[in-house]
C-alpha cells in the first residue's frame, strides 16, 4: 500500500474521535509544555547568573588582602595588606597582564548645586576601566600620573550624573565629596544594572591618591589599597596568571612554604564557571521533573491505543481480510500513535514557549527559550509515540483475522 | 482451478484436540457456481477460510491454480486474499467511519492502487450492483440489502478468481435476500467462480453444485467437479 494511504487511515481514525484524540495527546501536550517552560526557566537562570559574573569584568582577578576564607579574618586586617607596590610588581613581573588598578572603596555622600546623592566611591588608576570592561561617555578619564599625585578630580558614572545635574553638562562642574571637592572630567558610559540587582552607574571613580588621603584616610594606611584588579587578555591566560600573582605575593609578603597566604584571589573565570555549572545542574533537574509528565503522557497514549486496539478489532480483522499485510496494519497503529504524540508536542511546544515569553515579560524572569528547544521536543514528541504506540500496535499486527472477524 | 486433497483442520480446545476438518478432498473449476451446505460446525466455514487464504491447513495440500496456498506465508496469504479472493461476510462488516465509495476503495488502497484509478473503479463496481446514486452515504444510511450490495462491490474491487460468500442473505429480509441472490446468479452468469456457505437450502438450491459437509466430512457432492 502506499505511504500516503498509510497516513490517511491513521490520521482518519485520529479525527473520527476527535475529543479522546485531543485528552490522549493532552498528556504529552503537558508533558512537553513542562520540559520547554522549565528549560526556559532555567537557561534564564543561567543566562542571569553568566551576566551576572561577567558583569564584574571578564577574564579578571580580584586580590584581597586578608587571608581569611570569612569575613572576620579579612576585616581583622591579618598580615601585611596589599599596597601599590603589590600592584606595581604584578604589573612588571607577570606575564600575560593586560590592565592592574589597584582601589580603594567606600560609601561616600556627593554634593553639587544642593543636590544630594549618596554613592560609592573608588579611588583607582587609569588601567581600572580596562579590568572592569566601562568606557567614558564624555570627558576624559584620568591617567596614571594624575591618579598618583592625587589631583582631586573626578569621573561620574551615569546615574550619579543625572542626580546631581539633570540636564546639565557635568564636565568642568564641581562636586563635593565628604568634606572634599572634587571637579568632574568625564562621565562613564552606562552599564546599567548588574546581573544582581545593582545599579553599576551609580559610582564615582576618583585618582587613588586622592582617594587614600581626602576621602578614606583612616581605613587607609600609607600605600595600602583594598583591592587589586588584574585582567588578563584571554581565559587560558587567566588561569596561568591567577598561580603566578599567588606566587609573586607569596615571595613578596615572605610567606614561608606551607604557610597560608595572607590575601585572597578570585578567579572571576572560575566564579562564574561554578555559578554556570550550579545552574546548569538546577535547569537539569527541572527539565527531569518536567520529563516524567512526558513519560505520563506516553503512558497515556498506551493506554488509549490498547483500547482502541480492542476496540477495533473487527475492522482490523477485516483489513486483513481484505489485503491488509501484517506490517500495514502495526504502521497504521504506531503511525496513529505518532500523530497523537507529535501533534501533542506541537501544541505543547507552542504552549511552552508562549508561556516562556509570558514569564519573561510578566514575570520579570530572564527565561530563554533555546533554539534547540523546538527540534528537540519535537524529536521526544516521536520518541515517545514510537515507543509507547510499539506494544498496542504489535498487538493489532497479531490479531488473527478469523476471530478479529467473529468479535462482535 | 481448486484443487484440496487430505485437507485436516484440528484445533485444541483445552486438552483435547478437535477436528473441524478431517481430511476433506475435492476440487472446483473455474466459473462454477458452488454452495457448502451442513449444520453449524460442520466444518463447512473452516474450509472457507482455508479456501481464502485466512487460514491454514494442518495438514493435506491446496491449490489455487497450481499454487501452493497452504504453504504461503503471512504477507503472500494477504496478497492472496488481496488480489485473488473476494469476501462477502453475513454482517457486511463494512467500516461505519467511511463511505460506500470509500469502502469499496479499501482492498485497492492494498493492492497500491492509484486514488484516482481507484475512484473510477470503485464509482464503477457502486454503478454495476446499482448503487450508483449512494456513493457518498455511510452505512448506516443504507439499507440492509444495500449495505451487502455494498459489500459485494468491495468483494469485486481487485477482479477476484473467486468470490466467498458466508451466508450472505442471513441478515436480510426475504426479498432483498433474492436481490443479492440475483446478483450473484448474474455474476456467475459473467464467468466469476462463486462458492456460497449456507444453511438455508433456498439459497443452496440457487446453486448448481451442492457440497455437504457433517463432521468435517464431505458427505455428498451432487456436482460433476472437474
Amino acid at each position: 500500500m502506499k505511504t500516503g494511504d498509510l497516513f490517511r487511515f491513521s490520521l482518519g481514525a485520529i479525527v473520527a474521535h476527535p475529543m479522546r484524540s485531543a485528552l490522549t495527546a493532552l498528556g504529552v501536550v503537558i508533558g512537553v509544555a513542562a520540559v520547554v517552560m522549565m528549560t526556559a526557566i532555567g537557561l534564564g537562570a543561567q543566562q542571569q547568573v553568566t551576566s551576572a559574573i561577567s558583569g564584574l569584568g571578564s577574564n579578571l582577578l580580584v586580590v584581597t588582602p586578608g587571608a581569611g576564607r570569612g569575613f572576620a579574618a579579612q576585616a581583622a586586617g591579618s598580615g601585611m595588606g596589599l599596597s601599590d607596590r603589590d600592584a606595581a610588581a604584578i604589573r612588571q613581573q607577570v606575564e600575560g597582564v593586560v590592565a592592574v588598578s589597584p582601589a580603594v572603596r567606600g560609601g561616600q555622600q556627593v554634593v553639587a548645586q544642593g543636590a544630594n546623592w549618596n554613592t560609592r566611591v573608588e579611588g583607582v588608576t587609569q588601567d581600572y576601566l580596562a579590568a572592569r570592561d566601562l568606557s567614558i561617555a564624555s570627558g576624559r578619564m584620568f591617567d596614571d600620573r594624575e591618579a598618583q599625585q592625587g589631583r582631586k578630580i573626578a569621573v561620574l558614572g551615569q546615574t550619579v550624573a543625572d542626580e546631581l545635574f539633570p540636564g546639565l553638562d557635568p564636565i568642568g562642574q564641581r562636586v563635593r565629596i565628604g568634606t572634599a571637592p572634587f571637579e568632574v572630567i568625564g562621565v562613564l558610559a552606562s552599564k546599567g544594572q548588574s546581573g544582581f540587582g545593582q545599579d553599576q552607574d551609580d559610582i564615582v571613580l576618583t585618582p587613588l591618591q586622592a582617594a587614600r588621603s581626602r576621602l578614606f584616610g583612616r581605613r587607609v594606611k600609607g600605600d595600602n589599597v583594598q583591592q587589586i584588579y588584574v585582567k588578563a587578555a584571554d581565559e587560558d591566560a587567566l588561569y596561568a596568571m591567577e598561580d603566578d600573582v599567588k606566587a609573586l605575593l607569596r615571595e613578596r609578603h615572605r610567606i614561608a612554604p606551607g604557610a597560608d597566604d595572607d590575601f585572597q584571589v578570585q578567579n572571576m573565570a572560575s566564579i562564574l564557571e561554578a555559578g554556570q555549572q550550579a545552574t546548569q545542574t538546577f535547569t537539569v533537574l527541572l527539565a527531569a521533573v518536567a520529563a516524567v509528565s512526558l513519560l505520563v503522557g506516553g503512558v497515556g497514549i498506551m493506554n488509549i491505543m490498547l483500547v482502541s486496539v480492542t476496540e477495533r478489532t473487527r475492522e482490523i480483522g477485516l483489513r486483513m481480510a481484505l489485503g491488509a499485510r501484517r506490517s500495514d496494519v502495526l504502521m497504521q497503529f504506531a503511525l496513529e500513535s505518532v500523530a497523537l504524540s507529535l501533534g501533542g508536542g506541537l501544541i505543547g511546544l507552542l504552549i511552552g514557549v508562549s508561556g516562556a515569553l509570558l514569564l519573561a515579560r510578566v514575570g520579570q524572569w530572564p527565561a530563554a527559550v533555546p533554539a534547540w528547544a523546538a527540534p528537540v521536543s519535537l524529536g521526544f514528541s516521536v520518541l515517545v509515540g514510537v515507543v509507547f504506540g510499539a506494544y498496542p500496535a504489535w498487538r493489532a499486527a497479531r490479531l488473527d483475522p478469523i476471530e478479529a472477524l467473529r468479535r462482535e | 482451478m481448486i484443487e484440496v486433497s487430505g485437507l485436516q483442520k484440528t484445533y485444541l480446545m483445552g486438552e483435547e484436540r478437535v477436528a473441524a476438518l478431517a481430511d476433506v478432498t475435492l476440487s472446483i473449476a473455474r466459473g462454477e457456481h458452488v454452495a457448502v451446505i451442513g449444520p453449524s460446525g460442520s466444518g463447512k466455514s473452516t474450509l472457507m477460510n482455508i479456501l481464502g487464504g485466512l487460514d491454514r491447513p494442518s495438514a493435506g495440500t491446496y491449490r489455487f491454480e497450481r499454487e501452493a496456498v497452504g504453504e504461503f506465508d503471512d504477507d503472500q496469504l494477504a496478497d492472496f486474499r488481496n488480489r485473488r479472493i473476494g469476501f462477502v461476510f453475513q454482517s457486511f462488516q463494512l467500516l461505519p467511519r467511511l463511505s460506500a465509495l470509500q469502502n469499496v476503495e479499501l482492498p485497492l488502497v492494498y493492492a497500491g492502487v492509484d486514488p484516482r484509478e481507484r475512484r473510477e473503479r470503485a464509482a464503477e463496481l457502486l454503478g454495476r450492483v446499482g448503487l450508483g446514486s449512494r456513493m457518498d452515504h455511510r452505512p448506516t444510511q443504507l439499507s440492509g440489502g444495500q449495505q451487502q450490495r455494498v459489500a459485494i462491490a468491495r468483494a469485486l474491487a481487485n477482479g477476484p478468481d473467486l468470490l466467498l460468500a458466508d451466508e450472505p442473505t442471513g441478515a436480510l429480509d426475504q426479498a432483498t435476500g433474492q436481490e443479492v441472490l440475483t446478483l450473484f446468479d448474474e455474476l456467475n452468469r459473467q464467468g466469476l467462480t462463486l462458492l456460497v456457505v449456507t444453511h438455508d437450502a433456498g439459497v443452496a438450491a440457487r446453486a448448481r453444485r451442492r457440497i455437504a459437509f457433517r463432521d468435517g466430512r464431505v458427505v455428498s457432492d451432487d456436482g460433476a467437479g472437474a
